[in-house]
């Protein structure tokens, strides 16, 4: 692991003024020679790798704003500070009943102790867990740009059909994230520039030419917040992730499901799609073709088939479709079965 | 507690005892700072070592660390308490789990210096001062809830923290809730025993 100096800075601030002072070049935050931390469950892993290699580090977690490390229930909002862990969120009797699609998809992520130890910032985050990204001795566009894709010919039954390119084809493996792209959340982001406000939907960059910029933010932007706004059809929500193994593991599919039925009928759905994708993935043409139907296991399929429709396997992972289609048919019925 | 009822893991258990006392006895290492001196003043250079100050097993500790150090590596290589796991360093495993003032997490992916000031419970520091087990240590002893042991202290660390968070209430539950702890030796049906049994232990006292 390459040698780093480690700041402690109190305030968001001070962390934003760290990050501007120390950092000189144009590079993304996860090439940027200055980085923050938070729970660590991610950089930590991958400095160890030599995949990530700052040499400033800024803990996140001697910041003092309350709001950090705050759930506020709204009426219309639920609000998470950027420092609130997973487990906190997960358990969080409120999130539970208001929007069991945000609770469902923490819980089921990763494990007891790193659900403590991972901070909702970092969650939505995490790099993807491509095995030739983690190993340095392999030619990856996202870890040394131009340098090629090992993935493409190798072994990549983990990886994405959806939002592919020809440099790269890794997954986004965060299940937090299809909740909020569902669920059409926001983040609060503070920079030098000042504070802004993004869609959810757009923190995420597909990896088109550049698979090395993988988010909109700058190196000195942090993230503060993240708000999911609360609407009819939050209560009525649900996660499902199929994995290899029935825990601890990463999602091969899952779907993530909000729907606002009037009696039988599909008045608005809401419908992400984990680990068969590259980035966090709204099937919104899925949406749409429920809309002001009865949802019976024939639509469910036909807005399946919709979401997949564009899907480019490779060698391993062609079975990512049909499993994708029928783990989105299952949460669907399952969501709908639900009490509103 | 009666050595007889420990049967087959007799050894095991004067191991334990054994491994208490040394720590009690050795000397704080590295005491050199100022338990609380903040490393923002005015960063040191990457190469420099860093001051950290812990409590750990309810012993204060001050620490002259690379940044680098995982709190892994500083508990079992710069403090001595071995009974910590290394069995992945990536946090896929589980056999590295702590307490970190309370809480359950993977001592393999903290950087020791992040944990400054806090409080770190070890599977040495479980046992009473009168030497008694704690209920889930007797709990895996009497269900026989290893076969290596590598994986043990995290399995019991963990277990300490699921019971304490509420997530042991069914067997699926635990299951659900350790899943971060794998045991190559797969004692999984006892370990959710043990589990079963410390639980209504700790709920009755
Ligand atoms: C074995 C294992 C299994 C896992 N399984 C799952 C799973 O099933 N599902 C799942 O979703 N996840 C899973 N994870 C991933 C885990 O959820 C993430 O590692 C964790 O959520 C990251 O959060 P953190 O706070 O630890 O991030 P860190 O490691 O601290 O940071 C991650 C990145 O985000 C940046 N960062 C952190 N906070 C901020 C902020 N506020 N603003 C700007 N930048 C920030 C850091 O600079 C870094 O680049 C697993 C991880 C492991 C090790
Ligand atoms: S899929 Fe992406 S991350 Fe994986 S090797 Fe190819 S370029 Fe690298
Ligand atoms: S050694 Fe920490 S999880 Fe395996
Ligand atoms: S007892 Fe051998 S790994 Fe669990």
């Amino acid at each position: 692991m390459r040698p780093f100096v480690y700041e402690r800075p109190t305030s968001v601030s001070s962390a934003v003024d760290i990050a501007t002072h120390a950092d000189t070049g144009q590079s993304p935050p996860t090439a940027a020679n200055t980085q923050f931390i938070a729970g660590g469950t991610n950089l930590a892993d991958y400095m160890r790798l030599g995949v990530a290699q700052p040499e400033r580090l800024i803990d996140l977690n001697t910041l003092v704003e309350p709001a950090l490390r705050q759930i506020r229930i709204e009426d219309d909002a639920i609000r998470f500070g950027a420092l609130v862990r997973m487990s906190e969120a997960a358990d969080n009797g409120d999130v539970r009943r208001r929007c069991p699609l945000l609770a469902e998809s923490l819980q089921f992520a990763a494990s007891g102790q790193l659900r403590n130890m991972a901070s909702l910032g970092g969650n939505v985050l995490q790099r993807t867990r491509c095995e030739y990204f983690r190993e340095t001795s392999w030619p990856c566009n996202k870890r040394e740009p131009g340098s090629g894709c090992a993935a493409m010919e190798g072994f990549n039954r983990q990886h994405a059909v959806l939002g592919t390119s020809d440099a790269c084809i890794a997954a986004y493996h965060g299940d937090f994230a299809q909740a909020l792209i569902a669920l059409g959340a926001t983040v609060d982001i503070e920079g030098q520039q000042g504070r802004r406000t993004l869609a959810f939907a757009k923190l995420h960059r597909r990896p088109g030419e550049t698979p090395n910029i993988e988010t909109d933010l700058a190196a000195d932007e942090l993230i503060t917040a993240i708000e999911v706004p609360l609407a009819p059809w939050s209560s009525r929500s649900r996660y499902l992730k199929i994995r290899d193994r029935e825990s601890y593991a990463f999602a091969l599919a899952s779907a993530a499901v909000a729907l606002d039925m009037d009696g039988e009928r599909v008045r608005s759905a809401r419908i992400a799609l984990g680990g068969v994708a590259t980035v966090p993935w709204r099937a919104s043409a899925a949406e749409d073709t429920l809309k002001g139907k009865v949802l019976d296991e024939a639509a469910a399929r036909a807005a399946a088939d919709v979401a997949f429709a564009d899907a480019k396997p490779r060698e391993h992972n062609a079975f990512k479709i049909p499993l994708g289609k029928r783990t989105l048919v299952r949460a669907l019925l399952e969501t709908r079965d639900m009490k509103g | 507690m009666s050595e007889a009822k420990i049967a087959s893991g007799l050894s095991r258990r004067m191991f334990m005892t054994a491994s208490v006392s040394a720590v009690a006895a050795m000397p704080l290492v590295n005491s050199s700072k100022s338990a609380d001196q903040p490393t923002s003043a005015k960063p040191a250079g990457p190469r420099d070592l860093s001051a950290v100050s812990m409590r750990i097993n309810k012993q204060p500790y001050n620490l002259a660390l690379d940044n680098r150090t995982s709190l892994l590596d500083a508990l079992r290589d710069h403090v001595g308490l071995t009974g910590t796991k290394k069995g992945c360093d990536h946090g896929q495993c589980g056999a590295c789990t702590v307490l970190v003032d309370g809480k359950r997490v993977l001592s393999c992916l903290s950087f020791a210096i992040m944990n400054q000031g806090r409080e770190i419970t070890t599977v040495e520091g479980l046992v009473s001062t009168d030497g008694e087990l704690h209920p889930v240590q007797q709990a895996f002893v009497d269900h026989d809830a290893f076969q290596c042991g590598y994986c043990t202290p995290g399995q019991i660390m963990s277990a300490i923290g699921c019971i304490n968070e509420g997530h042991a209430g069914s067997e699926d539950d635990i299951r659900e809730y350790m899943s971060g702890n794998l045991c190559r030796c797969a004692a999984y049906p006892n370990i959710v025993a043990a589990i079963v049994q410390a639980r209504d232990e700790i709920r009755r006292a």
